[in-house]
């Protein structure tokens, strides 16, 4: 394998790949991670008295998630308990959203002959992620806002007498969200769709079986890999998302990546935000990971 | 054996845009037939077949099933099954799951459904295999659940698109007698597209022989190859040697051709050509190379060629002999081998005849490409 490789990329290519991709993965990617894993370990001290005698190992940050400051009343850190799991909720269900969304779109796009309308039609999905992510949030808070289009409209035709708060009810922010990630859950399975021999579909209607009986026997089991693929990107992202839940949340919802936020920047506390930001991570890891397992998907059918 | 269900198509028209891939065809098949469409890549089968399981509209005519007219109803509102060109099997689902998803579409139970399998794979030689995927049989076998998939949707009709043309050439021989075996055994009406005239040959009832968009002729295969209606057809279902000329001449059912070549050869015109031609037309002979033999002295002049050998070739039961005739006239000869002592030298020079009811004369038209 890695002579074949050698041999299309040429012995200096290759060798520049390799570093680049090792530059990549390990200068960018790994070393900084570990920098945070064990920041997080430690309690919060001013910088020149890290590693000092004042420095020791703890698991202080991990539990000032569940239980809070010493001799906090309540006993659970109610608070930012709260904040993860809705997090964490929300970003399911915006998976889901888009999954439901995007699944007619993806098999559309897939098994339509090609052509001219569906080239326009992906240049369509495309176009308007040119314009910057908070650009587009900010765009989505005009048209939802009190006084935005979709307000204006509804009251024009007076469906409603008074507008609707869609940024406190947190419609907003699923919408933008869910628009944010669209295209990555729709690329993966239109890929996988579209390598799906149609003859397959029209023996399953040869047969009888009616339309919602070929998706479910013939269509998803076969873009499996494509759906896990677009709902693990989907969901680690919008869990992880900031600009969106900054702009586009309500006064009362707190995205968990806020707390992150604000743990590093207006606390300047790293250690702590090393350590939701690690809690964060794992339970996104773990999530996608038993949902995985649950829908019996391998890690290898993700790349495809 | 006429309790199968007879399939006609009238005055039928398919069109993509403007585009005409099938032009006016009329077909009556009996129920129960072995019926094939023969023809070259391209000239249109598919559609036909598409056209008869309800994945295409005519733009004109009428297609009936068992004298009832399919206008408008779907794929899965005919008694009809369609093995695909490329078998189509789910790739996901077992074996078993394969063959019986018409019945889970019907909501048979598990266990029902089981039992059927099994019955029909036991029918098509597969009996342990049922468990297993698609992808982990071989090619043959495939063709067979695909065959046993199609049947237990229990049709009327059976579509075949070119099942064999994905096989090796000896499975493929196999697999014709396989086939004809099944649909004697079940008795339905079966519906088979090929572009090799072998196989049409010996599993069809009845052939339909399709030029570009057009069905030339209907018949037996003995009739399709003894008997061609146009020059297609005699130059695409089997060997043919063919003589370009002019009608000379025309008497009891035979016609004098001048060929340009050759000098004046006597035909038999064929029932398809029968009132098609007259006097001056263009005319084209056709002779199997099994239809020329070693002039006796009492042939006549117009039933003989004169022809050098350029090269002989040993087949076992037969042998052909490759010759130039007259101004660089090719030809091919083939003599049943009888144990002669040698082969015909190259060099050396000939006289053929052949039988005037053998050879077969048409209007000058359409030629099969090599
Ligand atoms: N969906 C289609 N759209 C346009 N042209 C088609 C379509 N399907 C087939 N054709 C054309 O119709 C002709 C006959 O095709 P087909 O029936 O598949 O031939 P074959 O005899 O090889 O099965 C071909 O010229 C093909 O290009
Ligand atoms: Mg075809």
């Amino acid at each position: 394998m890695l002579t074949n490789y050698f041999k299309t990329n040429g012995m200096v290519m290759g060798w520049g790949l390799l570093l680049l991709v090792f530059f990549w993965i390990v200068i960018l990617i790994i070393l900084p991670q570990i920098y945070m894993f064990n920041l997080s370990f430690h309690p919060h001290l001013p910088p020149p008295e890290m590693g000092g005698p004042k420095d020791f190992l703890t698991l202080e940050n991990y539990r000032y998630l569940v239980f809070g400051a010493d001799g906090n009343p309540d006993g659970y850190n109610k608070v930012d308990l709260l904040v993860f799991i809705r997090t964490l909720t929300a970003a399911a269900f915006v998976t889901i959203l888009d999954l439901f969304l995007c699944y007619p779109i993806a098999y559309y796009l897939g098994q339509s002959t090609g052509g001219g309308f569906v080239r326009i039609l992906v240049l369509l999905l495309i176009i308007p992620y040119w314009i910057n992510e908070i650009l587009r949030a900010f765009a989505f808070k005009i048209i939802f806002g009190d006084s935005g289009v979709i307000n204006e409209f509804l009251m024009f035709f007076s469906v409603i007498d008074s507008p609707i708060d869609f940024i406190r009810a947190n419609v907003a922010l699923y919408a933008g969200l869910g628009y944010a990630y669209i295209l990555l859950m729709i690329f993966p399975m239109y890929n996988v769709i579209e390598s799906l021999d149609r003859n397959q579909i029209e023996a399953a209607r040869d047969m009888g079986a009616p339309w919602w009986m070929i998706h479910k026997r013939i269509v998803i089991p076969y873009a499996k890999p494509g759906i896990s693929s677009g709902c693990t990107m989907v969901f680690m992202l919008s869990a992880g998302a900031l600009a969106a839940p900054q702009i586009l949340g309500g006064p009362s919802s707190l995205w968990f990546t806020q707390l992150v936020y604000q743990w590093f920047n207006t606390g300047g506390n790293w250690p702590q935000a090393s350590a939701y930001a690690i809690i964060l991570l794992l339970a996104c890891l773990v999530i996608v990971l038993s949902v995985m397992k649950l829908f019996k998907v391998n890690m290898g059918d993700i790349g495809k | 054996m006429s309790s199968g269900v007879a399939v006609d198509l009238q005055d039928m028209w398919i069109k993509f845009g403007d585009f005409v891939a099938v032009r006016d065809a009329n077909v009556h098949i009996n129920g129960g037939d072995f019926f094939s469409f023969l023809g070259g890549s391209g000239c249109g089968k598919t559609t036909i077949l598409r056209a008869v399981s309800g994945f295409l509209e005519p733009a004109d005519g009428k297609i009936l099933i068992g004298g009832n007219d399919m206008k408008g109803k779907g794929p899965n509102e005919r008694p009809t099954a369609l093995i695909f060109q490329n078998l189509a099997l789910f790739p996901l689902m077992k074996v078993w799951e394969n063959i019986t998803f018409s019945m889970e579409v019907r909501g048979a139970s598990a266990g029902e459904r089981r039992k059927r399998a099994d019955e029909l794979l036991d029918m098509i030689a597969l009996s342990d295999q049922g468990d297993k995927l698609p992808s982990e049989l071989s090619g043959g076998q495939k063709q067979r659940v695909a065959i046993a998939r199609a049947l237990c949707a229990e049709p009327d009709v059976l579509l075949l698109d070119e099942p064999l043309s994905a096989l090796d050439l000896g499975l493929r021989h196999h697999m014709r007698t396989e086939l004809r075996e099944i649909q004697k055994r079940v008795g339905i009406t079966f519906i088979y597209i090929t572009h090799d005239q072998g196989e049409a040959l010996t599993m069809s009832d009845n052939v339909a022989v399709m030029r570009t968009a057009v069905i030339d002729q209907i018949g037996s295969g003995k009739s399709v190859y003894d008997d061609p209606s146009t020059s297609f057809v005699a130059s695409f279902v089997g060997m043919n040697n063919m003589f370009r000329g002019k009608v000379k001449s025309i008497s009891k059912g035979q016609a004098l051709v001048e060929t340009n070549r050759t000098g004046n050869l006597l035909a038999r015109i064929t029932t398809g050509a029968t009132g098609k031609l007259a006097v001056g037309d263009d005319a084209m002979v056709f002779i199997r190379p099994e239809g020329l033999h070693i002039a006796e002295k009492s042939a006549k002049s117009n039933t003989r060629i004169k022809a050098n050998v350029r090269h002989s070739e040993f087949e076992g039961t037969s042998y052909n002999v490759f010759l130039e005739g007259d101004a660089g006239k090719e030809m091919k000869m083939s003599l049943v081998n009888r144990g002669e002592a040698r082969l015909y030298e190259p060099g050396a020079e000939l006289t053929l005849q052949f039988d005037a009811t053998q050879a077969v004369v048409v209007p000058a038209g359409e030629l099969a490409s090599e």
